[in-house]
């Protein structure tokens, strides 16, 4: 069965993604790709995907007065924690963006002026991607609620693709924070690679992420980007790693050659010829045979 | 006079331009900086002040009461999130699941789902000279950041007069977390970095701000590395690009450490003054 391995960093912009793209490109069609980071997608810019097959995700409801048969009673606005149905220009009108879909106010209307549409909150992709493997990815309607639901859906696509092919790795780049999507992430997991920078907020937000794959009993490794940045603070990240039994997986340099591959429309491993691509290819290399 | 400070995507900034920013106006301003990133909040990693108030933070789940309750089954049906379970003779809360939406437990014909309070997160409150600084952080397993965020803007909203500027470091992403963040808001800046990560969710941020009619512009952070088009693509939609903030190994270096940038850094000062003029321009008009 394809090991899933999870690359998550509880702080943005430490690289995760750059990193994640990476070993997809080493493992080439031996891995699926799953871009959980639905919120604000990035994987496809680097993995060319094709599109090939889309399909709407609808997940929530949403509250809608039939204004004809509302008598303005007033009981929605009254029985809703959100503060999702204001009295304007004297009538009652749902605000979207507000209302939670829980579907009280619709119980307590006395004249069923109240219906619960199911919303549209995204849309979900299986693509062909320039590595020959496989990517499920996702676009999370703007505002929308439940992407810890859409993300669960990615997952489940990207597991039922490994399981029908000859797959040895789920390679899963994860949603930023410690909240629902994260945990959605999470779940599943075989391995968790935790993406760092030696700075006060990545050994924070390192923390805070890593309580959470804690509670979940995964197992997880840690790669420290930009490591020459703050070495005082590379050497206590260590302490952290060290102490909590967390796999030092690698020490990446902080090179321009790593904006300037993203800039390109590329992988570090395909642009960089030099101390990037090395380090990278062999934290992966490391990565399997702890896996395996 | 309420500034957001948001971004698409993670780590382009937005905690270093509010604690900067915030720090800078105070110098001659009364400046209300709140963290609203509450899954993982790090602008008190740069503000070092007093800490002068702090409670924890609470949502409402109903609790079952075995003795009164005749298993009709309705919390089950009422409920949207399937966070209340009958199973055999039992009635199961899933709290993670909760939207405190009170349908369970206002419609139970027996009252045997009273609502009671579960930690969901801790508020503090710090002083440092005219800067109040207020951080809100979530329980770690606790799922839905909105409660808590929604709670936190509460307490400016009822603590701080409209005389101070409140600045808000919100979280990444275009989803529910922000919109809660951002909605409030005279203003929104987009903070971004030049890259094709940095441009793409930089179009979901601007998608989700004319989602929800808000003024917005755009500060380019890290400018120097990637391409030119950010500014380009800026350029072309009219949105003002208020400040271009510089990429240097030597901010990298402050910002690993927690420092703040612009006493140290005049070519940030000098994008700050910016900034400062912007905002206070936008005051005078609201």
């Amino acid at each position: 069965m394809a090991k899933e391995i999870v690359i998550i960093s509880g702080k943005g912009g430490t690289g995760k993604t750059s990193i994640t793209a990476s070993f997809a490109v080493l493992e080439k069609d031996k891995a699926v790709i799953a871009d959980c980071d639905v919120d604000a997608a990035d994987m496809h810019l680097l993995m060319k995907p094709d599109f090939a097959k889309s399909e709407d995700f609808y997940s929530g409801e949403l509250a809608v007065i039939n204004q004809e048969a509302c008598i303005k009673c007033g009981k929605c606005a009254d029985v809703c924690r959100f503060d999702a149905i204001p009295f304007t220009d004297s009538k009652y009108v749902v605000d979207d963006l507000s209302c939670e879909g829980c579907g009280y106010c619709a119980r307590v209307c006395p004249t069923d002026a109240i219906t619960n549409i199911s919303q549209n909150v995204g849309e979900w992709y299986i693509s062909d991607i320039k590595t020959g493997s496989k990517m499920v990815h996702a676009k999370l309607a703007i505002g929308a609620d439940n992407s810890g639901k859409l993300v669960a859906q990615v997952k489940n696509e990207a597991k039922r693709i490994a399981e029908e092919g000859s797959y040895d790795f789920i390679i899963v780049d994860g949603s930023p924070g410690v909240g629902c999507p994260v945990v959605s992430s999470l779940s599943g997991a075989n391995y968790v690679v935790l993406v760092t920078e030696p700075t006060v907020s990545g050994l924070h937000d390192l923390k805070r992420v890593y309580e959470l794959v804690h509670k979940f009993n995964l197992k997880a490794g840690c790669i420290i980007n930009k490591y020459d940045l703050n070495e005082d603070m590379t050497s206590k990240i260590k302490d952290f790693l060290e102490k909590e039994n967390i796999n030092h997986l690698a020490d990446v340099p902080y090179r321009k050659e790593f904006i300037e591959a993203i800039t390109n429309g590329q992988t570090i491993v395909e642009y960089d010829k030099g101390e990037l691509k090395e380090i990278i290819t062999n934290t992966w290399n490391k990565l399997k045979n702890i896996i395996n | 006079m309420k500034i957001a400070i948001a971004s698409g995507k993670g780590g382009t900034g937005k905690t270093t331009l509010s604690t900067n920013l915030a720090s800078y106006l105070s110098e001659k301003n009364k400046v209300v900086l709140v963290d609203l990133d509450v899954e993982e909040p790090n602008s008190g990693l740069f503000i070092k002040g007093n800490l002068i108030y702090e409670e924890e933070k609470f949502k409402m789940i109903p609790k079952w009461v075995q003795e009164t309750c005749t298993l009709c089954g309705n919390c089950q049906k009422v409920c949207n999130f399937h966070a209340v379970i009958q199973l055999g003779t039992m009635i199961l809360v899933f709290p993670e699941l909760c939207h405190s939406c009170y349908a369970c437990s206002e419609l139970c014909p027996t009252g045997s789902l009273p609502m009671t309070s579960k930690k969901m997160g801790d508020l503090k409150e710090y002083k440092k000279d005219n800067l109040s600084f207020i951080e809100s952080k979530l329980v770690i397993g606790e799922e839905q950041a909105v409660p808590l965020i929604h709670q936190t803007m509460k307490y400016v909203d009822e603590k701080f007069g409209n005389d101070a500027i409140k600045i808000f470091d919100s979280p990444p992403g275009t989803s529910c977390p922000v919109i809660e963040a951002t909605k409030d808001a005279d203003f929104v800046l987009l903070v971004t970095e030049p890259t094709p990560f940095g441009l793409h969710d930089l179009k979901l941020a601007i998608e989700t701000m004319k989602e929800l009619k808000k003024d917005f512009g755009v500060i380019i952070n890290k400018s120097g590395i990637g391409n030119n088009n950010v500014e380009a693509y800026c350029n072309e939609e009219h949105i003002p690009v208020i400040a271009k903030i510089p990429n240097s190994r030597k901010i990298a270096e402050l910002y690993s450490s927690g420092s703040l940038l612009y006493n140290e850094i005049k070519e940030v000062k000098k994008e700050l003054i910016k900034i400062e003029d912007f905002i206070l321009r936008l005051k005078e008009t609201k």
